[in-house]
């Protein structure tokens, strides 16, 4: 990201809390650390991936930014700053009420991971793709109609598809659907939330040329938060990798895919699976175990108790993201040791060119 | 009869012969499976490729002989195993098969243990169903093939109930259960498809480890995700649309894939070489069960159609030892014809 412009969106410290009732009385026994102190700049135009476990926090970043907490927990502890770049000045968005957030809506629109029920069943596509017009903007209903079959067209589904209702497409169809949804309102800002994991491998790759053309034409930032590395490095121009909630390390994406630093992105990189039969694994970095329950965090580095490498010291206090050379955060002050076996996490795999 | 054999000659345990499952959908039949064949080999870990609605999850259950019927019904085919055909045993003789000599793990191990049963009780159920064998005994099991897959401190945890396991602890939990009668083959259905990538590398490192632990046993992995074949797979079956479409060696499908829709799924995975660029996409959708067209299965959205796919299906060709494909561009090329 150049120094020059200002960022799209920039979170600082973004603490994410659930509250756990427990007792006969259900009073408040404990807390999910969802999201546990966060920070980053996402320019505009550009894309962020977020990549982590089930558990890491990933989901919950982004929902936080869409301001879309509340609407399901509506006791969660919110803290920090997500502040984002608008027409009219400066926001700081995290945890206003629905009111105060209207007006910035249509700025951050979301894609969700499940085309099957993030479509309301008895809505046509018109109905579905007009929502946020309706919501957001003064067009007649003719223009409406204009604008939807606009954007059927450009994410490549016939515009006399907008009579009929969500069941009769296909999985990629209705991503498709979704997206145009998320466009309608013109944001500068989509968050997409696994956007292609629920898809066939055939209809994957249509999905994600897709919102790499679409991020071209209309100049938009995506969140893209999802587990699988190899499509995040293929969107991103920078990667976050999250544990615990926390991120743990942020790079370009060559940073962090090629050459990842945390002793967590490089376990993760090394078991991500290879299509190419002789890709060789046994430099992989095997981790022990499961991610911790974010209710009972370790003390210290959240990674430590399943870290190839962890000493006494990480128990003592959470290690902060430090740039260890070109603007690449690395949170492990021991980032420079060897692993002994699989001391480099190879990535020489992948190399079928097409 | 199809000559489904490895280059170097193996031991066929399980022979699976023009295999026909339907479905029967508001009075139509959807052929959810039509005309698959392959052998399984001892000492061999096989791959079963394809995107939802080839029939790769169909083909199993076929096999275990648990389509639910109706609505399904395995409508012609021959699967041999240990001397018979599974598919003219009667309940009672296919009872004794299932889960002793052939085993089956599925997707999701949220929902295939039973939650208000005790992992033990789970685990040795299997065994004392299939064996004489005391409860003690059955228990004493239950412990060792747990420690085998990993679990910690298995003796303690026999008593737990599956909400308390993990994720990945329940898929070891799932593969423990399948495993204790000691089964010739081993049927995974995607079974790391709902677990993180760390999990997931250590499931299929405990599946690759249990399977060169056990003469003779043999794995069926599901899958939809090639680089998972890739990683564990000697032997792969690409299907589509109810069909074999390419049977190879693992080297021989990435290396030199024949069949277009091999070719289309390979390229459509992103690699370093391409970031940021548009992808190589198979255009189009799986068509639903009841749309797949006449002739070749893939001719709606193939990029090298001849008019003859869209007529008739080609068959499955050895276009080199152990190397099959099922299409018309491959057919002249290849040594000789098979049904």
């Amino acid at each position: 990201m150049s120094a020059d412009t200002r960022p799209l969106i920039s979170v600082r410290d973004l603490k994410v809390h659930f509250p756990v009732y427990g007792g006969i009385l259900r009073h408040q026994v404990g807390a999910v650390k969802a999201v546990d102190g966060v920070s980053f700049d996402l320019a505009p135009g550009k894309v962020l991936g977020l990549v982590g476990e089930s558990g890491s926090g990933k989901t919950t970043v982004g929902r936080a930014i869409a301001n879309l907490l509340r609407a399901t927990s509506p006791d969660v502890h919110l803290e920090g700053t997500i502040s984002l770049d608008t027409p009219s000045g400066v926001v700081d968005v995290n945890g206003l009420s629905r009111k105060a957030m209207m007006p910035h809506r249509s700025a951050v629109q979301m894609i969700f991971q499940d085309p099957y029920s993030s479509l309301n069943p008895r809505m046509t596509v018109q109905g579905l793709i007009q929502r946020p017009l309706d919501l957001h903007t003064d067009l007649t209903d003719a223009e409406k109609l204009d604008r939807v079959r606009a954007l059927l067209g450009r994410v490549g589904l016939q515009p006399e598809y907008a009579n009929r209702y969500p069941h009769e497409f296909s999985g990629g169809q209705r991503q498709r659907i979704g997206i145009a949804r998320a466009l309608a309102t013109q944001p500068s800002l989509i968050i997409a939330d696994e956007p292609v994991s629920a898809l066939d491998v055939s209809v994957q790759a249509q999905v994600i040329n897709l919102m790499l053309e679409l991020k071209e034409e209309f100049s938009l930032a995506y969140l893209f938060v999802a587990h699988d590395l190899s499509v995040v490095y293929h969107i991103s121009d920078r990667i976050a990798v999250m544990y615990l909630g926390n991120i743990v390390e942020l790079g370009d994406a060559d940073q962090v895919y090629r050459n990842a630093r945390h002793p967590y992105s490089r376990a993760l990189l090394s078991a991500v699976p290879v299509a190419d039969p002789r890709h060789d694994t046994s430099g992989r970095i095997q981790l022990e175990g499961d991610i911790p329950t974010p209710m009972a965090k370790p003390s210290g580095c959240g990674f430590r108790t399943r870290c190839p490498i962890a000493r006494e010291e990480c128990s003592l206090d959470i290690p902060i993201l430090t740039d260890c050379g070109e603007g690449h955060l690395v949170a492990c002050p021991f980032h420079d040791e060897a692993f002994g076996v699989g001391a480099t996490p190879a990535r020489e795999g992948n190399q079928r060119d097409s | 009869m199809t000559d489904v054999t490895n280059k170097a000659a193996a031991e066929t345990v399980l022979e699976v012969r023009d295999l026909h499952t339907c479905f029967d959908i508001e009075g139509e039949s959807a052929w959810a499976v039509s005309g698959v064949s392959f052998d399984v080999h001892a000492d061999e870990f096989l791959g079963i490729v394809g995107e939802s609605g080839s029939g790769k999850s169909v083909t199993a259950l076929s096999i275990m002989r648990l389509i639910p019927d109706p609505p399904g019904k395995i409508a012609r085919g021959e699967i041999h195993f240990g001397g018979r055909d599974l598919l003219s045993l009667d309940y009672r003789e296919m009872h004794k098969v299932r889960g002793r000599e052939i085993a089956m793990i599925f997707q999701e191990p949220m929902t295939s243990l039973n939650p208000v049963f005790t992992i033990g009780m789970q685990v040795a159920e299997t065994l004392r169903h299939h064996e004489e064998i005391s409860a003690a005994e059955a228990r004493a099991r239950a412990v060792e093939v747990l420690t085998q897959v990993g679990i910690p401190d298995a003796a303690k945890r026999l008593d737990d109930y599956p909400h308390q396991f993990s994720g990945g602890m329940r898929q070891r939990v799932m593969i423990a259960m399948a495993l204790i009668c000691r089964p010739r083959i081993l049927i995974a259905d995607e079974p790391t498809t709902a677990l993180d990538v760390t999990i997931q590398a250590q499931i299929l490192d405990l599946m690759k480890e249990l399977l060169a632990s056990r003469r003779g046993s043999s794995v069926i992995l599901i899958t939809h995700d090639l680089a998972v074949v890739a990683e564990t797979c000697q032997r792969v079956i690409v299907m589509y649309g109810g069909k074999t479409q390419e049977i190879a060696d693992i080297e021989d499908l990435f290396d030199d894939p024949r069949h277009p829709y091999t070719r289309g799924l390979l390229d459509s995975i992103p690699t370093e070489q391409n970031k940021g660029k548009p992808l190589h996409a198979i255009p189009g959708n799986v068509p639903g069960i009841l749309s797949f067209p006449a002739g070749c299965k893939y001719c709606t959205r193939c990029p090298e159609v001849i008019e003859r796919c869209k007529i008739d299906g080609p068959p499955l060709v050895e276009v080199a030892p152990g190397h099959h494909v099922r299409c018309h561009l491959v057919e002249d090329q290849g040594a000789e014809g098979s049904p």
